[in-house]
């Protein structure tokens, strides 16, 4: 027969001190844990839900990506009679031939300079990416010198409101609109006409990217291959959600630091919490040997005894994803590998992250309560009853 | 018996409980000494003399952009400019794109940029092969070790930025402390067969004569260029360095967290012992007291144990950081942990000094309990 949960709960009660303690400990880990899979979270939805999977990524051949592209404008008349492509408002195919460079910009706070990136484009632009919603403002009009920029980069830089102007290439620009691209890569660029962009940073008869919307998902993936295969183009097509999912590598250094960080915690918690339970063991050794002579088995106090440890970790879990949801959607930035501008994004505490912290936290409890456990359960009743 | 040897018996009592503390003091001390070092290695340590003396131009925007050839010999004509060399993100792929197989590979001048990189060891026999071979290479002996690079052998890096394939002859093998993971080839090689990349170049690299003259050097050659199509930002080649670490996001902040977390987390462990330590010594304090023990001596007792306790986790999380920034620096696995990271004396003192802190703090409450205890109900006390 097993031992009722509700003894165990008795028990951490009791100790209040010594549980809470504990439990404290094992939230301090959890709450760094979670941190970094909230930051992961975050960039990895910004570049999954960056790409559309209508948009075909043109590039010169052999350029991995936008910055290290550029080809001759001569060659976009062509590409913008490929077969497969959608017609815009105006009955006209949906391309759009972009220029992408990286600005310098001081942070509001203070803190520094950080490479954002620039992209002009034609009208179509706007068309091709639906993702992207005006909040405030305008859009760009062509042939002026006019930004749009993205909510988050409003927020970060000063000069980004409407009404002001931002320097750079060979003068400055007029903020005319902000947008939202819903959590994207798009979030942390700004938007204006290719022609005024390409004039300013000597880039005319070229681009460095184009985008071409095609009229469904299996039509996109026939025009990246004829694209592809087009000798006289010498151009790659990229679909561009596959072009996006390969920037997440921008995460990895996090990544393997946050392993690393995770794990060094996670043990020295499991220690921790090893020694309450043992604790926990030592001074209920009569306690323990009078539920064997009731007649509960060995793995019934095993059990019991694990469970109490799992308990403590719960509670630490809980704890710990407490502490950290005011950190929910707070924004940060990453230098994009690929683009060399930063990529902005928020925390995400998702379901999943939370599922993760809990895991994570039961594995420090069993860690931590199996040999304690293990302990209770071996010892002997006579003299356990006696001391 | 002398009271340290009284105070060292009571730590390591009840072994499994000073046992399993120490364990977990020490791995949480273990992150915060990797923690301090990171910091150390990235916001204190100002890098080798030679480091110190030379200076970073490149494109105010970005890397990406290369710029212009005879940015050089203006740079060059500056008061206190000993030697400039041209430098180019060659950024291609060796082998495979595994990270594991990834190392930097710079396009340079070599007449000139061993006079800028006056801290790279080449025997001269080397130096003069590699500045005679177009095709040559030099390499980090690190490097070399790792693919069993010899002198002679051949070599093809794969072009990812530039559409070059350039096959090299490795001509000199160079020592350097720290070592760097990192191969140098001839930028008039690559220009060869890169047409728009002629005359230009990634970065200047630029020699100063003493590390007084960096400041002023450097406003000196963005000021001449303030004014040309492409600006430029001249730094220390240490600030160059923290360019790329600030990419990664609010590093210091980041540090800063788990620290925060670090040592609150060793503080309610190192409590919690103390708790635990006290609460089954109640009749003990109480015969003490008996025997004319004082308070204050009491309560020395506890807080010294705690103190003990502490500081042995952290001897233990030190040593353990040590070997890990060890093992880290010198293997393939670990790409882009700065090299020159180590363990210095600063940073071991600094965590022993937390962990001593944290010990009395973590002590001084159970102990103050524990010194004001009644006699007759310590006596009592069932425990």
């Amino acid at each position: 027969m097993a031992i009722p949960i509700s003894y165990n709960v008795r028990n951490l009660k009791l100790r209040k001190g010594l549980t809470i303690m504990t439990a404290l400990g094992i939230a301090l880990t959890v709450t760094t844990a979670i941190f970094l899979m909230a930051l992961l979270a975050g960039l990895k939805r910004a570049f999954v839900s960056s790409g559309n999977a209508q948009n075909v990524l043109v590039l010169r051949k052999g350029s991995e990506a936008e910055l290290s592209g550029g080809f001759d404008a001569a060659l976009f008349p062509t590409l913008k009679v490929l077969p497969g492509i959608a017609k815009d408002s105006h009955g006209d195919p949906m391309v759009s031939g972009e220029w992408v460079v990286v600005i310098v910009l001081p942070r509001k706070d203070g803190t520094g300079e950080v490479n954002v990136t620039v992209r002009g484009m034609m009208p179509d632009g706007l068309e091709l990416r639906p993702s992207a919603k005006l909040i405030e403002g305008r859009w760009f009009q062509t042939g002026q010198r006019e930004v749009v920029v993205s909510k988050s980069i409003r927020g970060r830089f000063s000069h980004a409101n409407i009404g002001d102007t931002m320097e750079f290439g060979k003068g400055s620009w007029k903020v005319v609109g902000v947008f939202d691209a819903g959590g994207s890569a798009y979030e942390s660029e700004i938007w204006c006409d290719v022609n005024q962009m390409a004039a300013d940073f000597d880039r005319q008869g070229g681009y460095s990217s184009a985008y071409l919307r095609a009229t469904d998902p299996i039509a996109a993936d026939a025009l990246k291959n004829r694209v592809s295969d087009d000798q006289r183009l010498k151009l790659e097509g990229i679909l561009e959600t596959d072009y996006y999912a390969k920037q997440t590598s921008s995460g990895a250094p996090i990544k393997y630091i946050g392993i690393v960080v995770a794990i060094i915690m996670a043990i020295g918690s499991s220690f921790a919490a090893m020694n309450t339970m043992y604790a926990a063991v030592a001074y209920r050794g009569r306690e323990i040997a009078t539920l064997r002579v009731l007649g509960f088995s060995r793995p019934a106090i095993l059990t019991s005894f694990v469970l109490e440890s799992l308990l403590l970790a719960l509670l630490g879990a809980a704890a710990g994803i407490l502490l950290m949801l005011p950190f929910n959607g707070m924004q940060t930035g990453t230098s994009n590998a690929v683009t060399f501008s930063e990529v902005v994004f928020s925390l995400r505490i998702t379901p999943q992250v939370a599922g993760y912290a809990v895991a994570f936290a039961l594995i420090m409890g069993l860690l931590g309560g199996f040999a304690p456990a293990w302990h209770a359960a071996r010892q002997n009743i006579l003299t356990a009853l006696r001391g | 018996m002398t009271f340290s040897s009284f105070v060292v018996r009571n730590t390591f009592r009840n072994k499994r409980r000073s046992l399993l503390t120490m364990l977990s003091i020490g791995f949480s001390l273990l992150l915060l000494t990797l923690m301090i070092a990171i910091w150390h290695t990235f916001y204190i340590d100002a890098g080798a003399p030679d480091s110190a003396r030379r200076v970073i131009t490149r494109d105010r925007v970005s890397l990406a952009f290369l710029l212009p050839g005879y940015y050089r010999e203006k740079i060059r004509s500056l008061p206190g400019v000993l030697a400039v060399a041209p430098m180019t993100w060659f950024g291609g792929r060796y082998k495979d794109d595994r990270p594991e197989n990834f190392f930097a590979q710079i396009a340079t001048d070599p007449d000139e940029y061993l006079k800028v990189a006056s801290d790279k060891i080449v025997p001269p026999e080397q130096a003069a092969a590699w500045q005679h071979d177009r095709a040559g290479a030099l390499v980090d002996v690190t490097l070399a070790d790792k693919y069993g690079w010899k002198i002679g052998d051949k070599i093809t890096l794969l072009g990812t930025i530039f559409p070059a394939n350039p096959e090299l002859t490795i001509r000199g093998i160079y020592h350097r402390d720290p070592p760097q993971n990192a191969l140098y080839f001839n930028a008039k090689y690559l220009e060869e067969s890169v047409d728009w990349f002629k005359g230009r170049a990634g970065w200047y690299s630029t020699q100063v004569a003493s590390a007084e003259d960096v400041a002023r050097v450097s406003s000196e050659i963005d000021d001449i260029f303030r004014n040309s199509p492409q600006r430029t930002k001249t730094e220390s080649e240490k600030a160059f360095q923290l360019d790329f670490v600030a990419t990664l996001g609010n590093v210091k902040a980041f540090i800063i967290g788990i620290c925060g977390a670090v040592v609150f987390a060793i503080l309610l462990v190192s409590a919690n012992t103390m708790a635990m330590s006290v609460r089954s010594r109640t009749r003990e304090v109480a015969l003490l007291k008996t025997l004319g023990f004082t308070r204050q001596r009491v309560l020395s007792l506890f807080v010294f144990e705690a103190v003990a306790l502490a500081v042995s986790g952290g001897l233990l999380g030190i040593l353990g950081a040590a070997g890990l920034i060890q093992w880290l620096t010198h293997s393939s696995i670990a790409v882009g942990v700065p090299i020159n990271m180590k363990v210095t004396l600063p940073t071991m003192s600094l965590s022993l000094l937390v962990a001593a802190t944290v010990g009395f703090l973590s002590g001084y409450v159970p102990a103050y309990g524990a010194s004001r205890i009644n006699i007759v109900e310590g006596l009592r006390h069932i425990g």
